[in-house]
């Protein structure tokens, strides 16, 4: 997988930290009256995400994407594993708008009930990939020390393992290739692989924003004051070093239903009878040349809710990074 | 600098084991028989599992198989696959291959980048810079495997201008489209990259002390604002060649390249664990001394960071 952390480097993390909390309050601000009111960081990242139209266009994306899991119904009255094997590989017909795959099934109903299971393990695995990782990152940004070197070097080993060679090897190993196995099974196994080779990306740029953060004069002050090491990681660090972190998880949900996809697609990861994108590619692919329609409609599909995670990652790192303003 | 090579290779070490020892334990522990199906159609005879289970010390307990493997991988013993050919002249033979395919990758994805990195740098918000931000969005969202397919099938079915796999020693050119497909994702964050490191540099106090000379502006780009805005980039394209030794299984698959990922994934696949684990390690090997290297490249092309 690529290095979304490539674009957060420490500067840009070191910089948004300063955005000071609005302890001026109403009664105080400047007299003119006519001033803008002083935002904190987040209602402040909020009223530029609000602006601007690559926001508006992913959220419309994702809305899409997320009825289409939750209600495929709305979309579609065919059912996803009726066939007819008479109309295998046949190209579209009123009814039926992108034609049929290759047991004769409805090719749009299948990708649009295949949105569900891409969905749910991205969003777990960004959801968990943004815990573990940002739970590790800021436990050793904040130790330091031996805790520090344990746990990068525990991450060092599996950021030793290129993504794509280890998930096989992982899913492989937990999942018998040769049986069909119980899908739920399958979709935590296919999530907790996710989880275990990504995190430590994750926990690399949390651990480098919260040592940034730590030596803030309100860290030193909470400290003074005899705050505990849980009080201040959680009330004063967490809060000021997320936001690198949120902007990651936001852009790996995108890459991550990309993930399941290819995984689903190399035959490793979830198999039928769940309806997959990743699936549905795959098994179209020998007949490119004479029904491309059975590849391009699933992967159009693919493409357009990565897209919408990714976009929307996009808009959230502008709006929290001052160095774009 | 010495000092910091030095500790960056002592840290390597233990990163090392655990990263090789994860895939020995993983890939010896995968479901089923490791020797099922072996011999035909009929089930092995006990004395060919013992004398399996003998040369890979399978009796022995974890640690200690895996440090009689890790001895026999240090003295260039890659052992056999189970079709009796050499580990070492299966990758000999398919190394080179995916090591062309991760140049051919590199080249295209730096230039490509690098190019729209620069132009976009250099005047922000213009109407090409928004063009480039779009499509390395769209380049992003795309994921491998449906790039290769897209091109092999507009490329190769389509318009027949090349065929749609290559042959079983590819030439450099036959390598174009699929290095294309391979560097398309990393295209973007390198273009992205590069516009970031241009449009900071381009502020700083020795462009302006350039332009104030009258150097021309393509010198100022090239010579002054490239030179000091390429580092983090030259650094980042070294790392993926190491990612795309490893990581290009799918576009090897797609295109039908003998490489390094289709006979891993084929020994997966195929339960070969005697096969998976000492390739996978060299590929692992690789990988690190990739990253290895090009942070301490780092700190020799930029002679303004110092360690210690």
């Amino acid at each position: 997988m690529s290095d979304p952390g490539a674009f957060t480097n420490e500067r840009e993390t070191e910089e948004q930290q300063h955005a000071p909390e609005p302890f001026l309050g109403e009664e105080e601000a400047p007299p003119s009256g006519k001033q803008e009111k002083a935002r904190g960081l987040w209602s402040d990242a909020w009223y530029d995400l609000r602006r601007k139209p690559l926001f508006w266009v992913s959220i419309t994306l994702i809305v899409i994407f997320m009825l289409m899991a939750l209600f495929p119904s709305l979309f579609t009255s065919t059912d996803p594993y009726a066939f007819d094997l008479s109309k295998r590989t046949d190209g579209p017909e009123s009814g039926h708008i992108f034609g049929y795959d290759l047991q004769g099934r409805d090719v749009y109903a299948r990708s649009v009930y295949g949105a569900q299971v891409s969905i749910l393990v991205g969003l777990v695995a960004a959801l968990g990939v943004g815990l573990v990782g940002g739970a590790a990152g800021i436990i050793a940004g904040y130790y330091g020390g031996w805790i520090d070197a344990v746990l990068s070097r525990i991450g060092d080993v599996f950021f030793g393992l290129p993504f794509v060679l280890g998930a096989i090897v992982l899913l492989s190993t937990f999942i018998d290739p040769t049986k069909s196995g119980d899908p739920t099974k399958i979709k935590v196994v296919v999530i907790l692989a996710i989880v275990v080779l990504s995190w430590p990306q994750f926990a690399r740029v949390m651990r480098s924003s919260v040592i940034a953060t730590k030596q803030s004069d309100y860290v030193q002050a909470a400290r003074a004051l005899g705050a505990g090491h849980t009080r201040i990681m959680v009330r004063h660090i967490l809060p000021n070093a997320i936001s690198p972190l949120i902007v990651m998880t936001t852009i790996a949900l995108g890459v991550f239903v990309g993930v399941e996809a290819t995984l689903s697609f190399l035959g490793v990861g979830l198999r039928p009878p769940i309806i997959s994108w990743g699936i549905a590619i795959s098994d179209a692919q020998t007949y490119l040349d004479i029904a491309p329609h059975m590849l391009l409609v699933p992967a159009a599909f693919l493409s357009a809710a990565v897209l919408g995670f990714v976009m929307l990652g996009e808009a959230v790192r502008e709006a929290i990074d001052p160095k774009l303003k | 600098m010495g000092r910091y090579a030095l500790r960056r290779l002592l840290q390597l070490i233990p990163v090392l084991f655990g990263t090789t020892f994860l895939i020995y334990w993983l890939v010896w522990s995968l479901p089923g028989n490791a020797f099922a199906g072996k011999c035909g159609p009929r089930l092995c005879e006990q004395s060919y599992i013992d004398e399996m289970r003998d040369r890979y010390n399978l009796d022995d307990p974890l640690i200690v198989q895996y440090f009689k493997y890790m001895w026999d991988m240090v003295r260039f013993d890659f052992g056999t696959t189970y079709s009796g050919e050499q580990v070492s002249e299966v990758l000999s033979t398919a190394l080179p291959i995916t090591m062309k395919l991760a140049l051919v990758a590199v080249l295209i994805e730096g230039v490509i980048g690098i190019t729209a990195g620069v132009l976009t740098g250099l005047k922000r918000g213009g109407f090409l810079d928004n063009m480039v931000l779009v499509s390395t969005l769209f380049l992003i969202s795309l994921p491998v495997f449906v790039v290769g397919f897209l091109l092999q099938y507009l490329f190769g079915v389509k318009w027949g201008i090349i065929d749609p796999s290559v042959s079983e020693d590819p030439s450099f050119s036959e390598l174009i489209i699929p290095g294309l497909v391979l560097a398309s994702g990393q295209m973007a964050y390198i273009s992205r990259l590069t516009r970031s490191s241009i449009a900071e540099n381009n502020r700083a106090d020795y462009v302006r002390t350039a332009v104030a000379k009258g150097l021309t502006r393509g010198r100022v780009v090239s010579v002054h604002l490239l030179r000091n805005s390429l580092i983090p980039i030259i650094t980042f394209l070294g790392a993926e060649i190491g990612t795309f030794m490893g990581g290009a299984i799918v576009t090897e698959g797609i295109f039908n390249i003998q490489g390094v990922g289709g006979v891993v994934f084929d020994a997966v696949r195929g339960q070969e664990a005697g096969t998976v684990v000492p390739i996978v390690t060299v590929i692992v090997l690789i990988y690190l001394l990739a990253n290895l290297i090009v942070d301490l490249l780092y700190a020799v092309l930029d002679p303004r960071i110092r360690y210690e």
